[in-house]
C-alpha cells in the first residue's frame, strides 16, 4: 500500500540523467522514424517509468511494482528532448485510490533541462490486487 | 483544407515478438509479460501482450507523420484499454485512424482510433499537433 502521507507531494529524482544519439536511434528504429535529430514524443517514457519505479518503491513510500499495469499515459511536450541534454526528473503523486483492491496511482513527471520545463506527463499506475 | 471533421488516411502497422524484445530493450521495459509467454499466462493473461507504451509510440509514428515530424507534437494521451495480443510466429495489425476535432491556429486536436484484431486498444487517444 501507498503512504497515505505520500499524496501530493513531489519527489526528486536523479540530477542529471543524459540522453544519448544511441537512446535516441534505438527508439527511432523500432517505430521507423528515420529522423532521429530530436526523440519521438513519446521517448522519455524511459526515463519517467525508470524514474518512478526508483522513487516510488522506496519503503517509505511503498508501492509495488511487480504488481503494476500501466492505465494510461499523457504527454505535454514544451520542447522535445534530443542528443546530448541532460534532464532532471521529478515526481508528483497527484492522487490516490483503492477500488475491488486495486491502487490506482495518477503520478506526474516533470522533466527540466536547466531551469527550463521540457515535458510534463502524467501516468495511471494500477497495482492489481 | 484541414478542418473539423477533416479524417486522416488509416494506416496499420504490424507488430511481432521481435518488435517486442526491440521495444524492450530501447524503453528499458523489460517487465517479462511482454516477452514471455509461461509468465503471461501464469498471471492470467491471454499470452504475451504488447507494452502499452509500444502501440503509443507507434500511434506516435502515425500523427508525426501527418504532422511533419517528431517536434510537431504538443500534447498526447491515451487509456490502454484492451492489451494488443501478441502469439508467437504471428504478425498482428495495429490499425490507426484519426480525425481533426479541433482547429486553433495552427494547432490541430486529433481524436485518435487503435484497433487490433478488429478491438480498439486505446481508449480517449487524443493529441495536439502543429502540422508543419
Amino acid at each position: 500500500m501507498l503512504a497515505p502521507d505520500s499524496v501530493g507531494r513531489t519527489f526528486a529524482g536523479a540530477d542529471s540523467i543524459s540522453i544519448t544519439q544511441s537512446e535516441i536511434d534505438a527508439f527511432a528504429a523500432v517505430i521507423g522514424e528515420t529522423d532521429s535529430s530530436v526523440a519521438p514524443p513519446t521517448f522519455t517514457i524511459r526515463i519517467s517509468l525508470d524514474q518512478f519505479q526508483s522513487i516510488l518503491t522506496k519503503p517509505e513510500i511503498g508501492l509495488d511494482w511487480s504488481r503494476l499495469v500501466h492505465g494510461d499515459q499523457k504527454f505535454e511536450i514544451f520542447a522535445p528532448v534530443k542528443a546530448g541534454d541532460s534532464v532532471r526528473c521529478s515526481a508528483t503523486i497527484e492522487s490516490y485510490r483503492v477500488a475491488a483492491g486495486n491502487e490506482i496511482v495518477s503520478v506526474r513527471s516533470d522533466l527540466h533541462r536547466g531551469e527550463e520545463l521540457v515535458i510534463s506527463s502524467w501516468s495511471t499506475l494500477v497495482v492489481r490486487a | 483544407m484541414i478542418s473539423v471533421g477533416t479524417a486522416l488516411p488509416e494506416e496499420i502497422v504490424y507488430l511481432d515478438r521481435a518488435l517486442l524484445k526491440a521495444y524492450a530493450d530501447a524503453s528499458g521495459d523489460q517487465n517479462p509479460i511482454h516477452q514471455n509467454e509461461e509468465f503471461a499466462l501464469s498471471v492470467g493473461l491471454p499470452n504475451v501482450i504488447a507494452h502499452g507504451m509500444l502501440t503509443m509510440a507507434l500511434v506516435g509514428k502515425y500523427l508525426t507523420d501527418w504532422s511533419g515530424g517528431s517536434n510537431s507534437v504538443k500534447e498526447f494521451g491515451a487509456r490502454f484499454i484492451k492489451p494488443v495480443i501478441v502469439p508467437a510466429g504471428e504478425k498482428v495489425d495495429l490499425t490507426i485512424n484519426a480525425t481533426v476535432i479541433e482547429v486553433n491556429g495552427d494547432e490541430i486536436k486529433l481524436d485518435l482510433v487503435a484497433t487490433s484484431a478488429g478491438i480498439k486498444v486505446l481508449g480517449m487517444a487524443k493529441a495536439v499537433v502543429i502540422k508543419k
